[in-house]
């Protein structure tokens, strides 16, 4: 078969180009395995982080205690206001009465006290339960639920939560500019690799032109060597995710933060990310080397 | 029309030279045509237009019923398949042996190992080289760098042979060698042999048509030999 063998014939010819050019070689393949580290560090940093903002979000409420002379009438007016802000998904009223009976039942000493409440002296406040979508807004939703009328109070796990929202987005977008800059440096080196072997080859090209060889078969290789410098380059890096997360993940037992975080199962999971590497690599490397043969191959 | 025919060709390089003026040629299935004249007359300029390493200016080439001038880039390669290339300097790859160097061109082609292996053998037991297929250029003569030359260019059996000036490197009795090689090529393959040089001798000795170059345009077309030193100057 006539394009099997000249595949064949340029995956060869690349990888003699590739140890030929060993120091440049190793050069490109450096800077990619930095890249790719990083995004194996980003991937496994943002997975885990959306997976455990919905883990927190499961159990996330906010209590907003009424004032205490409002009417039944009010309060059902409040209710229907606190459903019309967004970012609200579910809204449960407790009186008086049932705060007071699910205090009771929950803590011995409570129930001593509050059995000696009479019905009129209960000094509780109503209350509303409520779930929201998105942590991120949840100050404003409660800055807007705060001046509603009647509302006394609105609390809910503020400081913890927002600070560990914010320092997360910021860690994301962090190493997202990282990732980016490298690869434009990545893409940048392997497309200067692929330029030197263009023009230290450059008698052979000439003659292939010369003797009627087709331009595809001519920049194949060169094609080929951006993605094999890519490929080899992901190799380190695809390491370094499997067993460094599955280490991680066994030394702090499958969970962060005081247990309120767990990570995700690395089985499958470090494949994937690991599929995403080879897959980042191989398009960066192709990337480069098309760059470089669009530039310094003119046929 | 002929195999090959110019019609009204001019080439002028981007820095304004002006190498080939209103030339017209034709050329015969199975010919062998001299194209002589001095230093920067046009020869390679004419030599390279046939296959397409030049465009001309103005006018019409064609080889083999296909006018190369229009050819798309990326078609050239098809062209250059049908045609077979005798440089002076031989542009051989230093790090290849004698076989390997011609076999290259149709391991490029895509062509079979086994498919590869006669056809090489061939060409270099054609031009006299089948005892040294393991040697390499640097370990062979000026006038044995020729023949894998010559030998890679015919190797795929070209229909159209152009040579420029494939002795100018060498001395007359290796270039006597050369010629008969030339000679036996389009004699048994019937190969078009079109060839620039500015030896004389060599010339006159062949009895071959003579096309000769004066300042980029055709000077004078004599057949068969029938030129003479001095009807040049
Ligand atoms: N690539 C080029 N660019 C500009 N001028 C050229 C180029 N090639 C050749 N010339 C000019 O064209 C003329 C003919 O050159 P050439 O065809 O090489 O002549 P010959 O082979 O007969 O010595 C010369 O004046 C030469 O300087
Ligand atoms: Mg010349």
């Amino acid at each position: 078969m006539k394009p099997i063998r000249i595949l064949f014939r340029s995956i060869s010819s690349a990888f003699k180009s590739v140890i030929r050019n060993l120091s440049l070689s190793v050069a490109s393949i450096s800077c990619i395995i930095i890249t790719l580290i990083l995004v194996a560090f980003a991937v496994l940093l943002s997975a885990n982080i959306n997976n455990f903002t919905s883990d927190i979000e499961d159990d996330l409420t906010m209590v907003v205690f009424v004032k205490k002379e409002t009417t039944d009438e009010e309060i059902e007016d409040l209710k229907k206001n606190i459903d019309a802000v967004p970012n609200i998904r579910d809204v449960v009223y407790k009186s008086k009465v049932q705060i007071k009976d699910e205090m009771s039942k929950e803590d011995e000493t409570y129930n001593r006290i509050m059995s000696e409440w009479k019905e009129d002296e209960n000094p509780l406040k109503p209350a509303f339960i409520i779930s929201v979508d998105k942590i991120e807004v949840m100050g404003e939703t409660a800055n807007t639920i705060m001046n509603l009328e009647h509302v006394d109070i609105v609390k809910y796990g503020k400081n913890m939560v927002e600070s560990l929202v914010d320092i997360f987005d910021i860690v994301k977008k962090v190493t997202y500019v990282a990732v980016i800059a490298l690869v434009f440096v990545t893409a940048f080196l392997i497309s200067n690799t692929i330029k030197i072997t263009i023009y230290s080859r450059k008698n052979e090209i000439d003659i292939m032109r010369l003797v009627g060889t087709s331009n595809m078969v001519i920049k194949l290789p060169f094609l080929f060597e951006g993605l094999f410098l890519g490929i080899i380059g992901s190799i380190l890096p695809v390491i370094f995710t499997i067993y460094g997360y599955i280490f991680l993940y066994d030394k702090m037992g499958g969970v962060m933060f005081t247990k309120i975080i767990s990570l995700i199962n690395p089985y499958d999971f470090v494949f994937k990310v690991s599929a995403v590497l080879v897959v980042i690599g191989a398009v960066v490397g192709m990337y480069g080397s098309y760059k470089a043969v669009r530039r310094y191959l003119k046929i | 029309m002929s195999f090959i025919e110019l019609q009204d060709v001019y080439k002028i390089y981007k820095n304004g030279v002006t190498a080939i003026a209103d030339m017209s040629l034709k050329i015969k299935k199975g010919d062998f045509v001299f194209v002589i004249g001095h230093t920067a007359c046009g020869k390679s300029t004419l030599i390279k237009m046939l296959y397409r390493e030049e465009k001309p200016t103005k006018g019409n080439v064609f080889v083999g019923g296909v006018n190369v001038a229009k050819l798309k880039n990326s078609k050239v390669y098809k062209l250059r398949r049908k045609i077979g290339i005798v440089f002076q300097d031989y542009k051989l790859l230093p790090k290849l042996t004698a076989y390997e160097n011609v076999a290259f061109v149709l391991e490029s082609y895509g062509y079979k190992e086994s498919e590869i292996k006669p056809k090489v053998i061939e060409a270099l037991t054609r031009v006299g080289l089948k005892e040294k297929l393991r040697s390499f250029p640097d370990e062979m003569s000026g006038g044995e760098q020729q023949r894998v030359c010559i030998a890679r260019a015919i190797v795929n059996k070209p229909k159209v042979l152009v040579c420029d000036e494939p002795t100018g490197n060498l001395d007359p009795d290796t270039s006597k060698e050369i010629m008969k090689v030339i000679d036996s090529i389009n004699k048994e393959m019937g190969t078009t042999i079109i060839m620039a040089t500015h030896d004389r001798d060599i010339v006159n000795r062949m009895k071959k048509r003579v096309v000769v170059i004066k300042e980029g345009v055709i000077a004078g077309d004599y057949e068969k030999g029938s030129y003479k030193v001095d009807e040049a100057h």
